[in-house]
């Protein structure tokens, strides 16, 4: 049967990602030292799972109340004042859901239709543009610079806004650059946002892997951008909790209360063992992050180190557990380049093409590894780029 | 605890170069430091991590609880060195509990190191007894452990 005519239009037209067709080259082949993954290498701390177990070993096995139980979003809430200076109210401004994505999807569809135009700085995470496609909306995308060290700059956003725009999605700390926003970046771009009445979607996913002593702002901490922000944050990287699949959003109560009801129509609670495990992670678990962070810190300035010393040159990257070295001195395209790094010496990067046009160029190299596998793989990089 | 130290006791064969990139120090200020632990014998020595389990013909080793009386003023000094002397003695820690010294030893067989502890560990002044216990398998050695799937658990996804 041909099922073309019988699939949605909408649904075919999306791009499959770019990083997908990489990884399938990546499957087939045997011993391959991978720096491409983009999830830590540790595992959920032990107190946590055992939150977890303990759950289940007294038969918790039911649904939850459709935004999550009322303990993880009052400690989401605590969180949140505690790291970022905000008070949300854990009753109607929290929802929690399926990993991030998911809170992702919801508010795209709660703030944006047919018609609406959604700025998208890139390079960035491979979800906002399909979603914001499959939302109805139209996206614009905005191609953010290393020599602005992948920030998004107020002149930048105002030259892609139109009398449609109506959401700014900020993806910082970013994916795969390592870019951060600091205070007086955000107080710059909510200036325009505010000039344009213009809504936020910022993804804090990576809030708190942000390093070099620097402590990540939150948009919404802004003056005036609370009302006009939903934050959306998650377990998955600063507990290492990916396979727990659970994130939440937070925001302005009606926009709250829309995203609530199509998460209820569309998934019913988010998963009941992971909650239990969360409010764990948020009680106890802050030396956790601390000890993980420590360890990336140490991984990103070594492989940052290494990368320059090579002749890749790199920006720092300041959050998130990547780096995003310049490959065009090597004069191949950023997909030439990690195929022949694969076909030659067996490492596997991801070709910043990727994440967008502008990150033709560029390799996306994460270093949630063993300092040990780290080190293998510069070498064999070192000896790629001597060969070429 | 000191990172520095931690990182070397961790992977001893890092580069002062690589080791000045992950702290965040200069290179000479990482070089001085770990001379002044060698110096001050923080630092004894640079050791592979190896399973022996893997090398073919490479021995037994066996933990050893010795019970020890004591001596007045020196206490179990003077034995545990007269015990250390012995190239067979991998380890010796003074323990709280149940006995006071335990060893590790390695011999070429088990009758090797039974004739080892019969001949020169029982027959010792101050030592009230032993227990001998064999190794039959290493799960973990030196923080690193031995079984370690060489998969990495985490899928290629987007």
């Amino acid at each position: 049967m041909d099922y073309t005519d019988k699939l949605a239009q909408s649904i075919r037209s999306v791009k499959p990602s770019g990083i997908r067709r990489f990884f399938d080259i990546v499957n087939e082949m045997d011993h391959v030292i991978s720096l491409s993954v983009g999830e830590p290498d540790f595992q959920t701390p032990w107190h946590v799972r055992e939150a977890g177990i303990a759950s289940l070993e007294k038969g918790k096995t039911w649904y939850t109340p459709n935004r999550g139980f009322k303990e993880l979003c009052a400690e989401i809430v605590k969180f949140y004042k505690r790291k970022y200076h905000l008070t949300y109210s854990p009753t109607e401004e929290c929802v929690v859901t399926v990993g991030g994505s998911e809170a992702i999807d919801i508010a795209l569809r709660c703030l944006v239709t047919r018609g609406d135009e959604v700025l998208i700085p890139q390079p960035s995470f491979v979800c906002y543009e399909p979603l914001t496609v499959m939302a109805g909306a139209t996206p614009v995308l905005i191609e953010t610079k290393a020599e602005d060290a992948f920030r998004l700059t107020p002149q930048q956003l105002e030259e892609h806004i139109t009398p449609n725009t109506k959401l700014l999605i900020l993806p910082y700390p970013n994916n795969p650059t390592g870019g951060i926003m600091e205070r007086a970046d955000l107080e710059a771009i909510a200036e325009v946002v505010k000039k344009h009445d213009l809504m936020v979607l910022s993804d804090e996913i990576y809030s708190e892997l942000t390093y070099g002593g620097k402590k990540h702002v939150s948009v919404a901490s802004i003056d005036g951008m609370q009302e006009r922000t939903v934050v959306i944050n998650g377990f998955s990287k600063a507990y290492a909790m990916t396979g727990w699949r659970l994130g939440y959003a937070l925001g302005p109560a009606p926009i709250i209360a829309m995203m609530v009801k199509l998460h209820q129509f569309c998934i019913m609670s988010a998963p009941t063992t992971a909650q239990y495990a969360a409010i764990e992670a948020l009680r106890h678990g802050d030396n956790d992050i601390e000890t993980m962070r420590n360890e990336y810190d140490m991984r990103r300035r070594f492989v940052v180190g290494s990368l320059n010393d090579m002749g890749l040159t790199c920006f720092n990257p300041e959050g998130a557990f990547y780096c995003f070295p310049c490959i065009k001195s090597t004069g191949l395209s950023s997909e030439e380049f990690c195929t022949r790094l694969l076909q030659s010496k067996h490492v596997a990067l991801v070709p910043g093409s990727a994440f967008g046009d502008c990150g033709e160029g560029y390799v996306r190299l994460s270093y949630s590894y063993s300092i040990k596998h780290l080190t293998r793989a510069m070498q064999l990089i070192r000896e790629f780029l001597k060969e070429l | 605890m000191d990172r520095l130290l931690q990182l070397l006791s961790e992977n001893s064969s890092l580069s002062t170069e690589q080791l000045s990139m992950m702290l965040g120090e200069p290179e000479d200020y990482i070089a001085a430091q770990i001379k002044e632990y060698e110096n001050s014998g923080i630092i004894r020595g640079y050791q592979a991590v190896v399973d022996w389990d893997e090398v073919p013909d490479s021995g037994v080793m066996a933990m050893i609880e010795l019970k020890v009386a004591p001596q007045q003023q020196k206490g179990f000094d003077d034995i545990a060195e007269r015990i250390l002397a012995y190239e067979e003695v991998e380890t010796v820690y003074l323990m709280a509990g149940a006995y006071d010294l335990l060893l590790t030893v390695k011999g070429k067989t088990i009758q090797d190191v039974s004739a080892f502890v019969a001949k020169h560990l029982a027959a010792m002044d101050g030592i009230l007894s032993t227990a001998t216990h064999f190794m039959l398998k290493r799960y973990k050695e030196n923080g690193v452990s031995l079984i370690d799937s060489k998969n990495d658990g985490r899928e290629m996804i987007v």
